[in-house]
């Protein structure tokens, strides 16, 4: 340890170590908070008062400033999953598991918005909460596919196996997205012909563009500041019978309760 | 700007429900979640430290 | 190694028909269902031919979940699996007899009911092959997916409701392209499109799953 300080030479992957990874990520994560904050706002006005009103959906087309990045987001944080599990499977490094794990509620929590802003978006665009698109139903699968990894991993007690067990299914999960995403088309295609397509955006104006992209960097800030806050209790969980551990923990209770 | 008056606004054509309802429960979710994020690490700080403590104290009655 | 797949195979088989009553619950469970939809959607022809293909997949997909936490519950529960694990065979081989020995002995029994249930929905006769050949082809696949979440959730309590909300979601494409076989053939654009697919399916199965498999028993039983 005393030789690891000395030498600051093997940079990043210092912070592979959770002893020091549990203190940059209190670090980092509240101006991953503030930057989302910003970016939120920024976009918001770029969404309500910069854009225009949609030639053909009326303002409630304003939706898509939360919608698209929502989508974007579920998929992106699965398979950034995905890979943890990857690495932590191959390389055995306990970090990567926990990372996974703490990826994952955020990633159900943004499939869930981009379903529910869909539907709110669909009922009166389309005039239905609810078609069977193949976006919206592999939407829906990707939902299932994180309910399943979460589940797994709270229901197995000994976390060693938690984790390997839950990298194996985010594996296996990733391998089917694709899979699943081509299937539901084929099927969607065949059974309704092309009724509804939600992919005709043609006259999209740029200020629209912008505001999407700018919520999207907002959703991503905002899911590096809620991951990296999650993963902080979940190495002091795994790591409490260290020594930094038991340090941190009576610099906490010195902070929060006086010291009893 | 888009908006003749504040009331255009909260009415957003018309689909008020629809926008601010998306919006409304994002921010909610998002909000819970942070909630939910930071009572758990005070949880897990409480419980870790109450172990710990039950720990030390073990030890030391052994060693007496 | 063909020794190990052999021996393996014929002992699980052994078992099966020792514990033949476990397969008939499965077979009368698939039954079942199937027969409950009449009285949900009306025994109205029509509808029930339409529906027919539909119908019949799901209720094989949710009998072969039914019977699949039994796959290695049992060798878990005596040890079996332990040694198995500790043996110098590689662990794919006997994986691979495994789960053959219950494709043979919960899957085929399904295929073969499969075809006298689609006539209970009046189901055109002449769909019944490509019906058989689709179930042929796609039940295997739902026996390795399904090996997979088995080894994952073994010995985990709600195992079983684990194990649906698991491997359910990576049934659906097998789901999608098994009942849309029998409905391209009624309706006469052909089926060779959809059993290709799940041909290779089944094929991308075969190579993946019994790895995935053994991997995650490995996990499982440290």
């Amino acid at each position: 340890m005393i030789a690891a300080e000395r030498a600051p030479r093997a940079s990043l992957f210092r912070f592979a170590a959770p002893q020091a990874f549990y203190p940059l990520a209190g670090r980092l994560a509240p101006w991953f908070a503030a930057a989302a904050l910003l970016l939120t706002l920024a976009g918001m006005w770029l969404g309500f008062f910069v854009a225009p009103t949609d030639a053909t959906q009326g303002e409630v087309y304003r939706v898509i400033f939360i919608h698209v990045p929502a989508a974007w987001m579920s998929m992106f944080i699965y398979l950034v999953m995905a890979f943890w599990s990857a690495v932590g499977l191959v390389m055995n490094t306990r970090l990567s598991f926990v990372m996974s794990q703490a990826l994952a509620p955020t990633g159900a929590m943004f499939c869930f918005v981009a379903l529910w802003t869909g539907a709110l978006w669909g009922r009166p665009t389309w005039g239905a909460y609810w078609v069977w698109d193949a976006r919206l139903t592999s939407q829906l699968l990707l939902l299932f596919l994180y309910l399943g990894f979460i589940a797994l991993t709270r229901a197995i007690e000994d976390p060693r196996r938690a984790d390997r067990a839950g990298a194996m299914i985010a594996l296996v999960g990733a391998v089917n997205v694709p899979i699943i995403y081509f299937s539901v088309k084929w099927w969607n295609t065949l059974h309704q012909g092309a009724s509804v397509s939600l992919t005709k955006a043609p006259s999209m104006a740029s200020t629209m563009l912008a505001g999407m992209l700018v919520m999207a960097f907002a959703a991503w800030a905002y899911t590096l500041a809620v991951t990296l806050w999650r993963v902080r209790p979940m190495i002091l969980e795994r790591e409490r019978h260290t020594e930094w551990v038991g340090a941190v923990l009576e610099a906490e209770g010195a902070k929060a309760g006086g010291g009893r | 700007m888009q908006w003749d008056s504040l009331s255009a606004f909260w009415d957003m054509g018309g689909a008020a429900a629809f926008v601010w309802g998306s919006y409304g429960v994002t921010f909610a979710l998002v909000a819970l979640e942070f909630f939910l994020v930071r009572r758990r690490r005070l949880d897990t700080v409480r419980r870790l430290l109450r172990w710990r403590r039950a720990v030390g104290k073990e030890k030391k009655e052994r060693a007496a | 190694m063909l020794n190990t797949f052999v021996a393996v195979l014929r002992r699980d088989l052994l078992l099966a028909w020792r514990g033949r009553a476990d397969v008939l619950v499965t077979l009368a469970f698939f039954v079942i269902v199937v027969c409950l939809f009449p009285f949900g959607v009306g025994a109205e022809p029509n509808q029930l031919r339409a529906i027919a293909p539909g119908v019949l997949w799901v209720a094989v997909l949710l009998s072969c979940l039914l019977s699949m936490h039994r796959l290695f519950a049992q060798d878990h529960a005596d040890g079996t699996l332990e040694q198995l694990l500790l043996s110098s065979e590689p662990a794919v081989v006997w994986v691979g007899a495994k789960v053959l020995a219950f494709w043979l002995s919960t899957g085929l029994p399904v295929v073969v009911v499969a075809p006298g249930l689609a006539l209970l929905l009046d189901l055109e006769q002449g769909a019944l092959p490509v019906l058989v050949v689709s179930l042929l082809l796609g039940t295997p696949i739902l026996a390795l997916l399904g090996a997979v979440g088995a080894a994952l959730t073994l010995g985990v309590r709600g195992g079983g409701m684990l194990l649906a909300l698991l491997v359910l979601p990576l049934f659906v494409p097998v789901l999608i392209f098994g009942a849309g076989a029998v409905e391209a053939e009624l309706s006469g654009t052909g089926a060779v499109a959809h059993l290709l697919l799940l041909g290779g399916g089944c094929a991308g199965a075969l190579a993946l799953a019994p790895w995935a498999c053994a991997a995650s028993l490995r996990i499982s039983m440290e």
